[in-house]
C-alpha cells in the first residue's frame, strides 16, 4: 500500500489555468499540488495556444470571459516583469475588409468600451495604411486596441509553475486522476501513482474537465472539443505586421488572424471546427481556409515561406461562457472548465478569483511571509554581446551552439532540463531549439544526446514527447559493444 | 570589451568549399587566414557520406566522404598560416568584414577581415516547409539528419520506411537502411523523374529492388506518438494529388528528401544580394558577391551534385581572394547572364570578360538531344535532366561585349517523358 500523499489544494491539469492557479494560490501557506497527465506542463491545449493576450472587445459584457480577460490584460505587463517570460504589448488592431463592414467596427468598440477597455480608436483606411504598411490596400478601415498583446504560451506556463515551484509547490507530471471519493473534509484521489488526499480540488483538466467533474458525480460540466490549426512563418518575415491582425469577428469566432509572435515569426490561424476525436493532425483543408483568409488581410504571405503547421483542441462548454463554480456536489470541487479563448488572458485573473472562491469555501489561508514572486532563465539570444560574453566566461556551455537556426547553447538546454524537460518537445518549448527554420533537422540527434547525459537514461529511452515517442530503436550492427558500455554507466 | 583580431582572410565554414578555399588562398600567399566551423570537427557533411563516389573529378580516383574530408585536413595542416578554430558559430558577418563568432572555448571573439569566403554550406527542407497534413510524432527525419544518426552516432532510428523524394540524399540513405535491415517500402518523388543522378537511381534504387513512384507524395502523416503509415496519392500534371487514387503504406519512420536550401542567413546580414534561381549570392566568374571583399563559394552559392565541383569552384573562389587582397580584381567588367529557355539556373551570374568561366548550369525540365547555347558557344547534349549539373566552359571569343550579356539557352530538345 502506497503512501497517501496529504494536501491542502490540489489542481488538476498543468495547463495555463492550473500554472496560473498554483501560482496564485503559493502566495499562501498551503500545501499545494498541481498533477498533470501528461509527462510535461503545458502539453495540452496551452501548447498550442495562439499566444495573444486580448484586450477584452470582443467579450459580450457581463460575462466572466469579458470581465476576468479585462483584468487578465491589466495584469500581464507586471506579471511578465516578475516572471521574465516573453511578452510584448504590440497592441491589436481589428479590420474592416468593406465599408459595410466599418459599421461592425463602431459596434465592436462600443462593446469594448463597456467591458472597459482604454484608449481603443477608430483608424481610417490611410491611418491603418499608414501603421502597418503590410495590410492589404483593399481593407476599408480598423479598430486600434493598444493594450493587446503577445506572448509565448507555453513559456507562461512553464514561467507560473516553476515560480510556484519555487515557492513550495509540488509538481507531479505524468499523474493521471482516475477517481475521486469525497470524504468529510475533503477527498480521497486515486492516481495511476500515489494516492492523493485533500480538502480542496481546483478541477483545471482542460478537456477532460467533463469527466473529471463526473468522478464526483458532477455530470454538470458538458465540454466539447474545437480545433484551431496554426501554421508558422520564418523568422524573416520579421515586422510584416507589428500588431495583431483580426478580422471583425464572426459569431462563432475571431476569425483567422495574423499573429507576430513575441520570437519574431508571424502565425496564422486558427481554424475553429468541432471535432470528436482528439487528434492533433493539420488538414489541407485546414491550410486553405487559413491561407486564404490570411491573404486578404497581408497579401505578401508565400507558402514557400512556412517553417511549419500545427493544431490544438480549445474545450468549449454548453454556456458560451467560462464555467467557474464550485460543484453544486461540494463547495470545495471548483470547476474550471470551458476555458475557451479569451481563457490564455483570462489565466491571471481567473486564478485570483479561483482563489476567492477558495476562501470562500472556508479553507484557512494565511498569507505567506516569503513569497517570492520573482523568477528568471538565461536567454543568450536575448542579451546583448557584454553580458553573453560574461556569460560565457562564466559557464562555457552557454558558448557552445546546439541551434543554430534560433541561437541556443548546450548551457541553456542543460538549464531547460533541470528546470524539468525530460524529452525533445519540452526542451524545445523551453529554449526554442529546434524550432526555426531547419525544425530541428541538425540540433535533435545533439539534443537527445544532452537529455540522455543529464537524465542518466540510454539514448532510445529519449523521446519526443513521452513514452511511445521515442526517437531510436537500437543500435546499428557493430554498436552493441558501445551500447553495452553505455548502459553500464547508465547503470 | 569584446575580443578584437585583425586577420587576412576570414573562411566561414569547414566543411568542402571552406577547406579548399582556405588551402588556395593560403597557396596563393594570403598569410593570416582563420577557418571557422561550427561543428567539433572539420569536413561539414562529408564524415557522414561513409559511401563510396567521392573525388573521381577532383582526385581520379574513388573516394569516401570521410577519406575526401581527410585530404583536406592532411592538406590543411601544411599550412600554418590557417588557424582552424571548430566548434565555433559565426553569428554575424557585417559588410565592413567584421566577422562575430562564439564558442565554447574563447566566447564571443570578433574578427576584422580584409576579406571573407562564405562557405556555410546548405541545410535541408523540412516538413512544415511543404507543409504535409497530418499529425506530428517521432519518427519524421530529413534524410541528412538521420545520416547523422546512424553513420555518426550508430543508432538503429526505425523498422520500417517511406522516403519522400528523390534527391541524391535520400537515394543514398535507402540503401543505407536497406544494408542496416529496416525494409524502404518507397520512394516517393513528386515530380515524373528524379531529382537526384542516375547513378544513384541505379545503384541504390533498382539494384535493391526498392520501387520508385514517380509523381507521387505523401498526402498525410498518421500516428500519434509515432508514425504509424502514411498516405500516398500519386499526383496530376499540375502536382495536386489525385487523392481517390491513394493508398497507405505502413511504416514507423518517414525519410524526406525535398530540396537542400543555401544557409545564406550571414550573407544577407551582411548585405549580399541572391539569386532566387539558386538560393545563393550572385557571384561574379571570381566568386565574389554584390559586397566588396566578400566571396561565396559551395553549397551556399549554389547546391551542387557532386563534391568534386564544391572543390574545384572554392579554389577558385581562395586564389581570387588572395588575388583582392593584392589589391587585384577589383572593378573587373563583367557581363549578366541571361536564363533563356529551358534554364533554370546558372552559376557565376557575371561572367568576366577576358578569360575563360566554367559554369554550372541547371536545365527546368528534362529533355533529348538539345543544343546548349552559351554566348556565342553551341554544345550539343543528348539528355539534360534538372537532377544533373551542365557542365560547359565560355570561352572569351564567345562573349560579345557589345551584347550587353551572355544568354544561355537549351534549344531545340524534345521533352523527355
Amino acid at each position: 500500500m502506497m503512501a497517501i500523499l496529504e494536501v491542502d489544494v490540489l489542481v488538476i491539469g498543468a495547463g495555463v489555468v492550473g500554472a496560473a492557479v498554483v501560482r496564485e494560490l503559493s502566495r499562501y501557506e498551503l500545501a499545494l499540488l498541481l498533477v498533470e497527465k501528461e509527462v510535461d506542463v503545458s502539453f495540452g491545449t496551452s501548447k498550442a495556444n495562439s499566444g495573444i493576450v486580448h484586450s477584452g472587445i470582443h467579450d459580450r459584457p457581463g460575462t466572466l470571459k469579458a470581465r476576468l480577460s479585462v483584468r487578465g490584460c491589466q495584469l500581464f505587463p507586471e506579471l511578465a516583469a516578475e516572471l521574465g517570460f516573453l511578452y510584448k504589448q504590440n497592441g491589436a488592431v481589428v479590420v474592416a475588409r468593406s465599408r459595410e463592414e466599418l459599421a461592425g467596427l463602431e459596434k465592436l468598440a462600443e462593446n469594448g468600451r463597456a467591458n472597459g477597455v482604454k484608449d481603443l480608436s477608430l483608424l481610417s483606411r490611410e491611418e491603418l495604411s499608414r501603421i502597418e504598411p503590410n495590410l492589404s490596400a483593399e481593407l476599408a478601415g480598423g479598430l486600434l486596441a493598444p493594450s493587446g498583446g503577445i506572448v509565448v504560451p507555453f513559456d507562461l506556463v512553464f514561467a507560473l509553475t516553476e515560480n510556484a515551484v519555487a515557492n513550495g509547490a509540488k509538481l507531479m507530471v505524468g499523474t493521471e486522476v482516475r477517481g475521486i471519493k469525497v470524504e468529510k473534509d475533503g477527498f480521497l484521489v486515486r492516481t495511476n501513482r500515489q494516492p492523493i488526499r485533500t480538502k480542496v480540488i481546483v478541477n483545471a483538466a482542460g478537456l477532460y474537465g467533463g469527466e473529471v467533474a463526473a468522478m464526483i458525480g458532477d455530470h454538470s460540466i458538458q465540454l466539447y472539443a474545437r480545433k484551431g490549426e496554426e501554421y508558422l512563418f520564418d523568422r524573416k518575415l520579421e515586422g510584416l505586421v507589428q500588431r495583431t491582425i483580426f478580422p471583425l469577428p464572426s459569431k462563432v469566432s475571431k476569425g483567422i488572424l495574423v499573429i507576430p509572435t513575441v520570437d519574431g515569426n508571424i502565425m496564422i490561424g486558427p481554424t475553429a471546427h468541432r471535432v470528436e476525436n482528439y487528434d492533433l493532425s493539420t488538414s489541407v483543408s485546414g491550410w486553405n481556409e487559413i491561407y486564404s483568409e490570411a491573404r486578404n488581410l497581408v497579401p505578401s504571405l508565400q507558402p514557400a515561406d512556412l517553417i511549419t503547421a500545427f493544431s490544438g483542441l480549445r474545450a468549449v462548454g454548453t454556456t458560451g461562457d467560462f464555467m467557474i463554480a464550485p460543484s453544486m456536489i461540494s463547495p470545495r470541487f471548483i470547476n474550471a472548465a470551458g476555458i475557451e479563448s479569451p481563457g490564455l488572458t483570462a489565466a491571471p485573473a481567473i486564478a485570483e478569483y479561483i482563489v476567492e472562491l477558495i476562501k470562500e469555501s472556508g479553507l484557512p489561508m494565511p498569507r505567506k511571509r516569503r513569497f517570492n514572486p520573482l523568477r528568471s532563465v538565461v536567454r543568450l539570444r536575448d542579451i546583448n554581446p557584454q553580458a553573453q560574453a560574461e556569460l560565457m566566461q562564466k559557464d562555457p556551455a552557454y558558448g557552445q551552439i546546439v541551434c543554430r537556426c534560433e541561437m541556443v547553447s548546450a548551457g541553456e538546454i542543460r538549464d531547460a532540463i533541470r528546470r524539468g524537460a525530460t524529452t525533445v518537445d519540452g526542451v524545445k518549448l523551453r529554449t526554442r531549439s529546434g524550432m526555426g527554420r531547419c525544425q530541428g533537422g541538425f540540433c535533435t540527434p545533439k539534443i537527445i544526446r544532452l537529455l540522455s547525459a543529464e537524465l542518466g537514461l540510454p539514448p532510445e529511452q529519449i523521446s519526443k514527447n513521452g513514452p511511445g515517442s521515442e526517437f531510436l530503436f537500437g543500435r546499428l550492427r557493430g554498436n552493441q559493444a558501445e551500447k553495452a558500455k553505455e548502459e553500464k554507466e547508465y547503470a | 570589451m569584446l575580443n578584437t583580431k585583425e586577420v587576412d582572410l576570414v573562411v566561414v565554414g569547414g566543411g568542402p568549399a571552406g577547406m579548399a578555399a582556405a588551402v588556395a588562398a593560403s597557396e596563393a600567399g594570403v598569410e593570416a587566414i582563420v577557418l571557422i566551423e561550427r561543428q567539433a570537427r572539420l569536413g561539414g557533411i562529408l564524415p557522414q557520406c561513409i559511401h563510396n563516389g567521392f573525388g573521381l573529378r577532383f582526385f581520379k580516383e574513388e573516394l569516401t566522404g570521410p577519406e575526401y574530408a581527410h585530404r583536406f585536413m592532411l592538406e590543411l595542416e601544411k599550412h600554418p598560416g590557417i588557424e582552424v578554430k571548430t566548434g565555433t558559430m559565426v553569428i554575424k558577418v557585417t559588410a565592413d568584414r567584421q566577422v562575430m563568432t562564439v564558442s565554447a572555448a574563447e566566447g564571443l571573439v570578433c574578427y576584422q577581415a580584409r576579406a571573407v569566403i562564405l562557405a556555410m554550406g546548405c541545410r535541408e527542407r523540412p516538413r512544415g516547409a511543404i507543409n504535409i497534413p497530418g499529425t506530428r510524432p517521432a519518427g519524421i527525419y530529413t534524410a541528412g539528419s538521420l545520416q547523422y544518426l546512424m553513420n555518426i552516432e550508430g543508432f538503429l532510428p526505425g523498422r520500417t520506411a517511406v522516403i519522400l523524394g528523390s534527391g541524391d540524399i535520400g537515394l543514398i540513405m535507402a540503401r543505407r537502411l536497406t544494408l542496416e535491415g529496416i525494409q524502404v517500402k518507397a520512394v516517393l518523388e513528386l515530380m515524373p523523374y528524379s531529382n537526384g543522378l542516375n547513378r544513384n537511381v541505379v545503384q541504390c534504387l533498382e539494384d535493391f529492388k526498392i520501387p520508385l513512384y514517380l509523381s507521387h507524395t505523401v498526402t498525410a502523416i498518421h500516428g500519434q506518438k509515432r508514425v504509424e503509415k502514411v498516405s500516398v496519392a500519386p499526383v496530376g500534371a499540375d502536382l495536386k494529388p489525385l487523392v481517390e487514387k491513394g493508398f497507405d503504406l505502413a511504416c514507423d519512420t518517414l525519410v524526406l528528401s525535398v530540396g537542400l536550401i543555401p544557409e545564406n542567413e550571414l550573407s544577407l546580414q551582411a548585405g549580399v544580394e541572391l539569386d532566387p534561381a539558386t538560393g545563393g549570392p550572385v557571384v561574379d566568374s571570381f566568386y565574389h558577391t554584390t559586397v566588396e571583399g566578400i566571396f561565396a563559394c559551395g553549397n551556399v552559392a549554389h547546391v551542387h551534385d557532386l563534391v568534386d565541383d564544391v572543390s574545384t569552384e572554392s579554389a577558385i573562389a581562395g586564389r581570387a581572394a588572395a588575388a583582392y587582397l593584392r589589391g587585384e580584381i577589383r572593378g573587373t567588367r563583367w557581363l549578366p547572364v541571361k536564363a533563356g529557355r529551358n534554364i533554370r539556373s546558372v552559376v557565376p551570374q557575371r561572367i568576366v570578360t577576358g578569360q575563360a568561366t566554367p559554369l554550372y548550369i541547371r536545365a527546368r525540365f528534362p529533355e533529348r538531344d538539345v543544343l546548349l547555347q552559351v554566348g556565342r558557344g553551341r554544345s550539343r547534349r543528348r539528355i539534360v535532366s534538372p537532377g544533373e549539373t551542365i557542365y560547359y566552359t565560355v570561352k572569351p571569343e564567345e562573349i560579345s561585349e557589345t551584347d550587353g550579356w551572355i544568354g544561355v539557352s537549351l534549344e531545340g530538345g524534345e521533352i523527355d517523358d
